[in-house]
């Protein structure tokens, strides 16, 4: 009974301030008239404990029963203030997010600064979609410290930070203390990366007319998972214990080092299995060194290599023809 | 995993532990020593638990435990309920609660219990100590609960007290408006369990040869009490508690006549006026001085003038009474007093008897009678003492022919006895007798000490007459006190002749004491009502209109002085004040600056997004980072932050 008023209380408090809530850049100031705060369960305990105080004193007409009994009356009222100052004045700046690739969790950094002479404590980000319990940070006087929002990246695309909400139970736990914000953050994610599939198309650049099925020969350049296809002698055998896959010898062919990947290579699959693949010989272009080029319907990106050029082929593939989003959970 | 169940750091914990202890620990003087010592236990090997990462107790221990500890206490006390068996079940419960306490909110019933336990000390005492003691304990509690609420790890200990004395300092006054406004109603709501209060030792309701002997050797405050004007003479302060009529031989039962109805003779004397603050003693009845007029609206008054309430007196109360001062009650006598008041034991005590029977021939004056039995105690070699010989079977006679050493009960006892023998009407009386005064205030304080016994005996004419016979053996006792009265030897160490330094001291920690227990312990009902009704509220609803009002507008007050403390922290550099200023009116237009970017970078990005403002203010950007990290001069000049100064406001920020 208690739990489905406190839910809805809760629901109707949230519609009440999403309306209030603007989507911003940032930097957020929590302001006085943006907290909202209402008992936590230890404070509904506190109550009743201080209730039953209350009745033994008066059975009792013990004097110092009452001073005690008002006395933990006057903490819970003061404490309320406390906790609401806690989270007064606290500044929220967007700060950096790595692209992430789909299935993978993204990582929202936000800095959290104390303006004020005095030390904030035990403060937090939380989101209905959280993957783990929330991370508590202490504000010095006039510092700041490091929050971060993750959110599971389901699918690729850009993804927009969600509304979240800065609390504090600090310093009783008798009240919770929250104010709602939205930053306006977006993280690119990357598709999700194939696990196998069709080894990534001959070099084609110009003046390479060898074609040939294998992989250069010469200098050893490191192991990459067992694809369809490869030749069995390349098979490492001694990391397959120590692994659990099969790995297969890689080596740097001084023909191959340029590579176009393209879209219209790949056949028979749907445009988010293309990307996916594509996705994978980027990487996998990428970690051997190999200078690569995209070509998507409508975008080509030239030959080139380094992790500059790799963000841009896989923002590319997140952005391609981006797949409508629902609303972004709060 | 819900934030409420997660684990909570090993120091948070051994400091929650430390507060228990703490507070538990005064209860050793309480409740028996093997609940207090059980949760020492408990408390120790939770703590070696956290040190050095022992499981905990598997759950059919636990079971075992509970149902064990239920037992002992059922053993001890012979039930759960009860101040004394209830107190011991919290304190072991408690222990028991720690073997199962693992997440957050275990550790928060921990501290709950903590302040709870608190509580169940004053029901043993309320002394001005248990304040500092209270105070103490919800500030360290508090502290432990800042530190449980601060989640992710231990704070630093000095961090946690000092935002637990801050919560404790602001929570202050409203405890004070709370403790003074909040409707009082009488207790008890459900009644108190028989051995609710502190143990008490006091007078009686039977009296034999050393029973106030003993009470003598105990100093502690019976009662103080305030005259609203001149105190009566010592001589005149016979405080009546008892009246006994019904003799054995040895000891004295009240056995006198029942009933609530008395008539108050009017002796054509003045009232005195007066207020007492009774301690507890834990047994029907109020004191006051002889002859009581009147007493507080709750008290009856038995027909032998003895004041008395309905329930034992379990709390410190204060209560107003009026007295004629006069040793004279002019009453008749109705025959079954009479009859009770002449009744001797057929056996023993012979030779007393004999004598009565002598002086009734030989006078044929009551009042003669009187006069000779004072006579002989102050002729022949009796003496006064608090260490009389042992008494055998005739205790009287034994003490009229033999001993002749005896303590007011002595006398008293003796006298009476005679009295009958002879034919006129005795009772025995006991109370207390003088008092006090307190020289740096204006009331009496009454001790243990100041025990007494008297006789009254019916005379014709005059109705029942106080006589005293100590005080014809020893009439220091009645005029100075008990100390003047016993030789050096035999004065029990709290009355010992006091220096005046000492006496200062003590006097004047009395007079705090006093005023504590008149003022915060005594305030109840009455108190409340006739000290708001100064201030014009009258009734409980204006009371609670009063206790809202003020309590808003101290908790107004004191958000408002918090929300100050959240502003940003002035900074008082005049130079980085007009540059942050600049930064400021920048905001407005869009141009936030980063954390890590200096004022050139900045600067440089305005231009190129505004170039006609930025051309503006990269000089300006300049003249900052000159002033202010310029090594040139270590001061810079009034005039050079003028012109900044003047710059900021001057510059146009327009988006155009």
């Amino acid at each position: 009974m208690l739990r489905k008023i406190r839910t809805y209380a809760g629901n109707r408090i949230r519609s009440w301030a999403f309306k209030r809530l603007r989507r911003v850049p940032g930097p957020v100031t929590v302001l006085r008239q943006k907290i909202y705060i209402i008992p936590t369960r230890l404070g509904y305990g506190f109550g009743l404990l201080a209730f039953v105080m209350l009745m033994g004193s008066m059975n009792y007409s013990n004097s110092l029963g009452f001073a005690l009994t008002f006395m933990l009356g006057a903490l819970a009222l003061v404490g309320m203030h406390h906790t609401h100052r806690n989270l007064l004045g606290i500044r929220v700046q967007a700060g950096r997010h790595e692209p992430v690739f789909a299935g993978q969790t993204a990582r929202f950094q936000l800095t959290a600064s104390n303006p004020s002479s005095q030390n904030q404590y035990a403060i937090a980000l939380q989101h209905d979609l959280m993957p783990e319990s929330p991370r508590f940070v202490d504000l010095p006087a006039r510092g700041s410290a490091m929050l971060w929002l993750d959110l599971h990246a389901e699918q690729r695309g850009l993804l927009p930070a969600p509304r979240f909400m800065l609390f504090t139970e600090f310093p009783l736990g008798l009240f919770h203390a929250w104010t709602w914000m939205d930053l306006d953050m977006q993280c690119v994610v990357y598709p999700r990366p194939s696990d196998s599939g069709a080894r990534p198309p001959p070099a084609r650049g110009e003046g390479s007319g060898q074609q040939e099925g294998t992989e250069g020969k010469e200098d050893f350049m490191g192991l990459r998972e067992y694809q369809r296809g490869d030749a069995s002698r390349l098979i490492h055998w001694k990391s397959l214990p120590r692994t659990g896959k099969m790995m297969v010898k890689q080596f740097a062919d001084p023909r191959q080092l340029e590579v176009w990947l393209d879209w219209d290579s790949l056949t028979g699959l749907n445009t988010e299995q293309r990307l996916s693949q594509l996705c994978r010989w980027i990487m996998d272009a990428h970690r051997m060194g190999q200078a690569y080029g995209l070509r998507l319907p409508g975008l080509t990106l030239d030959i080139s290599a380094g992790e500059q050029h790799r963000h841009q082929c896989l923002e590319a593939l997140a952005r391609f023809e981006a797949p409508p989003r629902e609303k972004a959970a709060a | 995993m819900k934030s409420s169940e997660r684990s909570v750091p090993p120091t948070t914990a051994l400091r929650a532990l430390a507060c228990l202890a703490l507070v538990a620990a005064p209860h050793l003087l309480n409740v028996k020593i093997w609940a207090v010592a059980l949760l020492g236990c408990l408390i120790a090997y939770r703590a070696l638990c956290l040190l050095r990462g022992w499981q905990l107790p598997p759950q059919w221990l636990r079971i075992v435990l509970v149902v064990v500890a239920f037992g002992a206490v059922m053993m001890t006390y012979g039930r759960i309920n009860g101040q004394n068996a209830g107190v011991a079940l919290l304190l072991v419960m408690t222990g028991l609660k720690l073997t199962e306490s693992r997440s957050q909110r275990d550790w928060e019933v921990v501290l709950n219990l903590s302040y709870f336990l608190l509580i169940t000390h004053f029901l043993f005492s309320q002394s001005l100590f248990m304040l500092l003691f209270m105070l103490a304990g919800v500030l360290l509690i508090t502290a432990s609960l800042a530190d449980l609420s601060h989640r992710q790890a231990a704070m630093p200990l000095r961090d946690t007290l000092r935002v637990s004395g801050r919560l404790v300092l602001h929570a202050l006054p409203v405890m004070a408006i709370l403790f003074v406004l909040f409707p009082r109603i009488p207790g008890p709501l459900w009644g108190l369990p028989s051995d609710a209060g502190a143990a008490r030792s006091g007078l009686s309701d039977v009296m034999s040869p050393g029973s106030i002997g003993n009470l003598i050797q105990n100093d502690a405050v019976a009662f103080r009490v305030r005259f609203d004007r001149q105190p009566p003479d010592n001589n005149m302060l016979y405080w009546r508690a008892h009246v006994f009529y019904n003799f054995d031989g040895r000891t004295w039962h009240e056995g006198g006549p029942n009933g609530v109805h008395r008539n108050v003779p009017s002796p054509n004397l003045p009232l005195t006026h007066y207020e007492i603050t009774l301690e507890p003693h834990r047994q029907p009845w109020l004191f006051g001085l002889d002859l009581i007029a009147s007493g507080p609206d709750d008290a009856v008054f038995s027909p032998n003038h003895q004041m008395w309430v309905k329930e034992p007196v379990k709390e410190r109360r204060l209560y107003r009474a009026s007295s004629y001062i006069t040793d004279t009650i002019n009453e008749p006598l109705d025959w079954i007093t009479q009859r009770r008041s002449l009744h001797l034991p057929s056996g023993g005590n012979r030779r007393a008897r004999e004598l009565g029977e002598v002086w009734q021939q030989q006078f044929s004056n009551p009042a003669d009678i009187v006069n000779a039995a004072l006579q002989r105690f102050r002729n022949e070699p009796f003496h006064y003492t608090l260490q009389p010989p042992e008494l055998g079977a005739s205790p009287v006679d034994q003490f009229l022919f033999e001993t002749r050493a005896g303590f007011c009960e002595h006398y008293a006892s003796a006298f009476v006895v005679l009295m009958r023998a002879a034919g006129i009407p005795a009772r025995v009386v006991t109370g207390y007798q003088g008092g006090e005064l307190n020289d740096m205030a204006d009331y009496m304080i009454v001790r243990q000490s100041d025990a007494h016994a008297w006789a009254e005996v019916w005379l014709e004419g005059r109705g029942w007459v106080r006589i005293d016979p100590t005080a014809a053996v020893a009439p220091e006792r009645v005029e100075l006190g008990l100390a003047a009265a016993l030789s050096a030897s035999e004065v029990p160490l709290g009355l010992m002749r006091r220096n005046n330094v000492r006496y200062f001291l003590e006097m004047n920690w009395d007079m705090i004491n006093a005023s504590w227990n008149r003022w915060v312990l005594a305030y109840g009902p009455e108190l409340q009502q006739s000290f708001l009704a100064r201030f014009g509220l009258i009734d409980w609803y204006r009371m609670t209109l009063a206790l809202t009002a003020l309590i808003m507008v101290v908790l107004g007050l004191l958000g408002l002085a918090i929300i100050r403390q959240a502003r940003p922290a002035q900074n008082t550099d005049p130079v980085q004040q007009s540059w942050l200023k600049l930064c400021q009116r920048l905001e407005k237009i869009g141009m936030q600056r980063r954390p890590q970017e200096g004022p050139r970078d900045f600067a440089r990005r305005v231009a190129r997004r505004y170039p006609a403002l930025g051309a503006e203010l990269r000089p300006l950007a300049e003249q900052y980072i000159r002033l202010r990290y310029g090594r040139d001069s270590s001061a810079p000049a009034g005039s050079e932050i003028q012109a900044l100064r003047r710059a900021v406001s001057a510059l146009r920020i327009e988006t155009g």
